[in-house]
């Protein structure tokens, strides 16, 4: 079994506004310019390279990171390397409030740990959630704590077919289980 | 239990009882692969399951539609390493002179009323058109699919959207889709199936309705429907498909998530301005903003009525001095009906660039880019920042992206 926790720095992706950015689009997770690439580790250079802002966020991003965006994030295209990008980063899961619908499956299928918090936008503007701050989630029950404000938080927890694709290590391992029974 | 019509076509391709929010695992009847994702797909199987037998290969292809003929080594060699996998496994491989998948799969009746289509291509909801199952999707989600014919899928809420009166010229189903996705948003609908109901949808012809169920996928939708059709679009579709058409209807007491009343009636041109497809307006809003190029084309608007109504506006007139406009038909066979009938002489002659078919205007690689500055009004479904270049992009209907070329402006067609 896979351990269900994932800890990590936070990165907020806020505008110039100081609010928190919704719709993020594909194309601007990992440009159509680049779909060409087939090699994980070099999807990692151009992740969030057309999300004003953050286009240096490949320099900033550290193993083990967590991303939290605003709702419907990765709207738009099918493209599995706007999670790739994320996995060739080592990035260690996204939170938002709502996702693409192509997009949640994508990081789920990946055995990538993608989680709803369906109040982030009020935990973003009471300031208990900011750049910096060092979180735990534990991804089977939703609980959140923010460990450098201590402040507990909750997310909606992986649904079942989620939880034995990440249990499993992606979709491919999760079929050659399903067929040895 | 009645059923909403997404809730019978997974039925029908599963031994689970369906219910909404229950993940349920489904047949597919068709698993295609486009050339952006479709490399990832072929090294996704190779990598898992080596040389093993795909799920069926007649029902598995590759429609190449994105940078078509290549333009760069990177594009030709990934088309290239599909092709020769293609080769190895039976696969039938629509290349790349054929145009956007989606609707290839469409006119080869391959996506029929009733089944199960997915590829990497997230407009793959316009099957909806047609009352099929269409869903776009990742490369490791297609690549199971190639290998088991299987998917998992949660079974979505419908949402029911009535829609008062009609529209009538220069109002077009670009603007009627539009308008709706302006209500719509990207909330109400997200993560939903919609079915549109109406004397205005009813009543639309194959292209209009591809045109309304491309864009589910900007309100954040599964996948749109339009139960209600007429005799002149069920024979439209069996010409073009040599098989009786009879989509699903919904159960009388089936359940919705929510109705949704739009009332669009004596409805302007509308025109979504940069950058997100649901910042829409009516045409008058925007008058006036100057433009340098347009694009006519794309899943949305890329059939032969598009391009009709686009040479109608057109029809003795010149697109403005210094003002260029790109066409871009779907597929080879919606070329050749221009060709035929002499609508892209007249686009020609009034100053256009005639491209081949694809998806050229929505990715990089195929029919140019916007540069810094540089003003586009396009037929396509999405005008984010960056996504076709540095330019800005508004999204209209192809009346009113003609009229605004030949005006050099963004314009209504009946003030030209």
């Amino acid at each position: 079994m896979k351990k269900p926790i994932q800890s990590g720095k936070v990165w907020v992706l806020l505008n110039k506004g100081g609010r928190l950015i919704e719709d993020i689009d594909t194309d601007q997770i990992y440009h159509n310019a680049f779909l060409h690439i087939t090699d994980l580790s070099q999807m990692g250079q151009y992740t969030l390279g057309n999300l004003e802002g953050w286009r240096d966020f490949s320099k900033k991003a550290r193993s083990g990171d967590i991303l939290v965006a605003g709702r419907n994030f990765g709207a738009g295209s099918s493209r599995q390397q706007a999670v790739d990008c994320f996995l060739s980063l080592q990035v260690g899961m996204i939170i938002a409030p709502s996702f693409g619908a192509i997009y949640f499956r994508n990081a789920v299928n990946s055995g990538f740990p993608i989680l709803k918090c369906p109040d982030l936008k009020e935990l973003i503007t009471e300031e208990k959630l900011e750049t910096g701050d060092e979180i735990r989630v534990n991804l089977y029950s939703g609980k959140g704590f923010n460990i450098s404000k201590s402040i507990s938080f909750s997310l909606e927890p992986m649904s079942k077919v989620q939880k034995e694709i990440f249990n499993a290590g992606g979709l491919f391992n999760y079929g050659k289980m399903l067929d040895r029974g | 239990m009645a059923k909403t019509i997404i809730e019978k076509i997974i039925q029908n391709h599963t031994k689970d009882e369906v219910s909404q929010g229950k993940i349920v695992w489904m047949d597919l009847d068709v698993m295609s692969a486009r050339d952006f994702g479709g490399p990832n797909v072929v090294k996704n199987l190779e990598k898992e399951y080596g040389d093993a037998p795909l799920a069926d290969s007649k029902k598995t292809f590759f429609t190449f539609d994105l940078c078509v003929p290549p333009c760069s080594m990177k594009y030709a060699d990934n088309q290239q390493f599909c092709r020769e996998y293609a080769r190895k496994h039976g696969i039938k491989v629509f290349d790349i002179d054929r145009g956007i998948g989606s609707h290839v799969l469409i006119e080869e009746g391959l996506a029929l009323a009733k089944k199960t289509v997915v590829g990497t291509d997230s407009h793959m909801n316009i099957l909806g058109a047609v009352g099929c199952f269409g869903q776009g999707m990742g490369d490791v989600d297609i690549a199971f699919a190639f290998k088991t014919g299987k998917t998992w899928f949660e079974v979505p809420e419908t949402i029911k959207v009535l829609l008062k009166g009609n529209f009538t010229w220069p109002t077009s189903p670009k603007d009627l889709t539009l308008y709706i996705l302006k209500k719509m948003g990207t909330r109400k609908a997200a993560l939903k199936a919609i079915e549109f109901y109406g004397e205005s949808v009813s009543s639309l012809s194959l292209s209009g309705r591809i045109t309304l169920c491309s864009m589910v996928t900007e309100m954040a939708g599964i996948i749109g429907f339009i139960p209600e059709y007429g005799d002149s679009l069920s024979s439209e579709v069996e010409e073009l498909i040599k098989e009786s058409y009879s989509p699903y209807l919904a159960d009388k007491d089936a359940v919705y998530r929510e109705v949704v009343e739009i009332d669009v009636g004596s409805l302007p041109p509308q025109v979504a301005a940069p950058f997100k497809p649901t910042n829409v307006y009516d045409v008058s809003r925007l008058r006036g903003v100057k433009i340098d190029t347009g694009f006519i084309g794309c899943c949305t608007n890329g059939r032969k009525e598009d391009f009709k109504a686009a040479a109608c506006v057109l029809e003795g007139k010149k697109i403005k001095d210094g003002i260029t406009l790109k066409i871009v038909p779907a597929t080879r066979k919606v070329y050749a009906e221009l060709l035929e009938e002499g609508i892209l002489e007249t686009l020609f002659k009034g100053g256009a660039i005639i491209s081949n078919p694809g998806c050229g205007g929505c990715a990089e690689g195929h029919i140019g880019l916007t540069g810094t500055g540089e003003v586009q009004i396009s037929t396509g479904n999405r005008n984010f920042a960056g996504k076709q270049g540095k330019g800005k992009t508004y999204i209209a209907s192809p009346e009113v992206v003609i009229a605004s070329c030949i005006s050099g402006e963004i314009t209504n067609p009946e003030d030209l």
